[in-house]
């Protein structure tokens, strides 16, 4: 077989062969659409290269000027810790709600539902505009229990741009992830869960060691999605004025008008994180499938 | 000491007119039955005759909608206090639960942990036992089935009959005052069939308890002391294994083993 495949191989290459034992030649046939489309990409991606090499005003020079400024750094420091908290986040409200889904309480379901409803049925840029308003609503925000007393309270006023886009990102991706979570769990045999149950583990023994780890297989590679999806998102929160990375790009090309250059730097730094985080996926992916390698 | 009389005294399993309908389908209609200490009984009849939902009433897999169901004395599911039940809460239950073992038609092994982490499972969790006593429990488990070699293989990596010989020392490691096993052979290939017989022969012969639903009719006859043909809901008829298949009274009884014998 092996000796087979080889000779296949090597017919291909040479485009004339022999086919093995029988004395006859193998005439490989020629494929003229594929080599014209070929030539055609080429040409278009040489084209675009020497545009871009060529025409001034891409300013490169700008580009590499930029790219380690310290806004941009700032700003790239920002997003990052805006996707990771942002996350956090909504895995953990994703799972609870995934629970609540899949509960048999139809006030916990309905509530998760509406949950669901109410924050993938409004754009985010939406909210994220009314999360930094809120203070038009609730000036005052306190929780407090009669006959306890005051547990928090804070102004309205004093929302930061911060905790406004980390609430509207959490709460907005949590609705998500939610469906994420609960596809997870469902991808999980009925079994396995009736299995720790007749050995005496508690349902949140049983959730927790046996059903959420296998969960992950299926949970981890969408959420991996989310977070490339995530990192991306948070530009959106230089609407309400928070120096993320693209907010910081605009700060700059807005005193000095190097508006293309200054995307490109931005753009830099999304694509590079965003490779960085495929390659942290692949990994954590082949480790999460434990127990599956015969299956795949 | 008149206590522990008094305790020794109750039959491992007692049922009394067990119901169970699932919507508006009626799956068990009043059953009764009683397994002794040390018994091996084993549930046989047709697809759908409800063998398998009983079996999972005896553990509260199933909630049972009328009927009394009690297992060592005690009311599965419920706490008797004076003439009051009450509902247990889910961790009681499960507390209960842990001293049944059950042994599953498709194994239910946990797939993401090695052979060796499942039997230690039930141990480490539930019975809240070191780690290094718990392996060694696990591993002489493990042994007892004749796959002490294989602890570190994970489920996908092992022969059915392996894996069901692995759910029964994972069964085991929890020390159950009685094994329930729910089509135990069903979903192997032929040839493994008795590797797991044997096994279960094995536990037999030790005098463990046991209900056993399964279509293996000659391990029935040969290693139950009791046999009950069950059919439409009902117990159709219960004795002596060699009895129950070598000479049976109904005819619907006669019918079915006619049919898989």
């Amino acid at each position: 077989m092996i000796s087979s495949e080889h000779e296949i191989a090597r017919s291909r290459n040479s485009a004339v062969g022999h086919a093995e034992g029988s004395g006859l030649r193998v005439v490989r046939r020629r494929a003229y659409g594929r080599w014209f489309a070929d030539a055609v990409l080429v040409l278009i991606v040489l084209g675009l290269i020497w545009t871009s090499a060529t025409n001034p005003n891409f300013q490169w020079d700008v580009v590499f000027q930029y790219l380690t400024h310290q806004m941009i750094l700032g700003g790239l420091v920002t997003t990052l810790q805006l996707t990771v908290l942002t996350m956090v986040i909504a895995s953990v409200i994703g799972v609870v709600l995934a629970l609540m889904i899949i509960s048999d309480d139809p006030w916990l379901r309905g509530v998760a539902e509406a949950y669901k409803w109410l924050f993938r049925g409004t754009p985010l840029l939406v909210q994220l505009i009314f999360w930094f308003n809120i203070s038009a609503l609730y000036p005052e925000i306190s929780l407090s229990i009669p006959g306890v007393g005051e547990l928090f309270s804070f102004s309205g006023n004093s929302i930061t741009p911060f905790m406004a886009a980390l609430l509207g990102l959490s709460l907005h991706e949590s609705a998500y992830m939610a469906e994420i979570v609960r596809g997870g769990v469902m991808a999980v045999g009925h079994g396995q869960g009736e299995a720790a149950k007749a050995m005496g583990m508690k349902p949140m023994q049983t959730f927790g060691r046996i059903v959420l780890p296998q969960a992950l297989r299926v949970i981890v590679p969408a959420t991996g999605n989310q977070v490339i999806l995530m990192l991306k998102t948070t530009s959106l929160v230089s609407v309400i004025a928070l120096p993320e990375l693209l907010y910081s790009a605009q700060a700059i090309y807005s005193r000095t008008f190097e508006i293309i250059p200054l995307l490109i730097v931005a753009s830099c730094w999304y694509l590079a994180v965003c490779s960085i985080l495929g390659v942290g996926q692949y990994y954590l992916e082949r480790r999460l499938g434990r127990g599956h390698k015969s299956k795949r | 000491m008149t206590n522990q009389t008094v305790i020794a005294t109750h039959p491992m399993v007692e049922a009394r007119n067990i119901q169970k309908s699932f919507g508006t389908v009626e799956v068990l209609k009043g059953i009764d039955m009683v397994v002794d200490r040390g018994e091996v009984v084993c549930l046989i009849g047709p697809s759908g005759s409800g063998k398998s939902t009983f079996l999972r009433c005896i553990n509260h897999l199933e909630t049972i909608n009328a009927g009394m169901m009690s297992v060592d004395g005690e009311p599965v599911g419920y706490e008797k206090r004076g003439n009051l039940l009450y509902e247990l809460r889910e961790s009681q239950a499960a507390a209960r639960r842990a001293q049944i073992g059950m042994v599953f038609q498709h194994f239910n092994l946990f797939e993401h942990k090695t052979a060796l982490k499942n039997v230690m499972e039930g141990p480490v969790v539930v019975r809240r036992m070191r780690r290094s006593r718990a392996k060694e429990l696990a591993m002489a488990q493990l042994e007892k089935v004749g796959l002490a070699h294989k602890a570190d293989a994970y489920p996908s990596e092992l022969s059915g009959g392996q894996q069901q010989r692995v759910a029964i020392a994972r069964a085991l490691a929890m020390e159950p005052k009685l094994l329930l096993f729910d089509e135990p052979t069903s979903a192997l290939d032929p040839e493994l069939v008795g590797e797991v017989l044997e096994t279960m022969r094995a536990l037999a012969r030790e005098g463990m308890t046991m209900v056993v639903v399964t279509h293996e009719m000659s391990f029935a006859r040969d290693v139950a002391d009791r046999v009950v043909f069950m059919d439409g809901g009902v117990v159709v008829e219960s004795g002596p294994s060699r009895d129950v298949i070598g000479n049976p009274q109904n005819a619907r009884t006669r019918e079915f083993l006619g049919n898989v014998l």
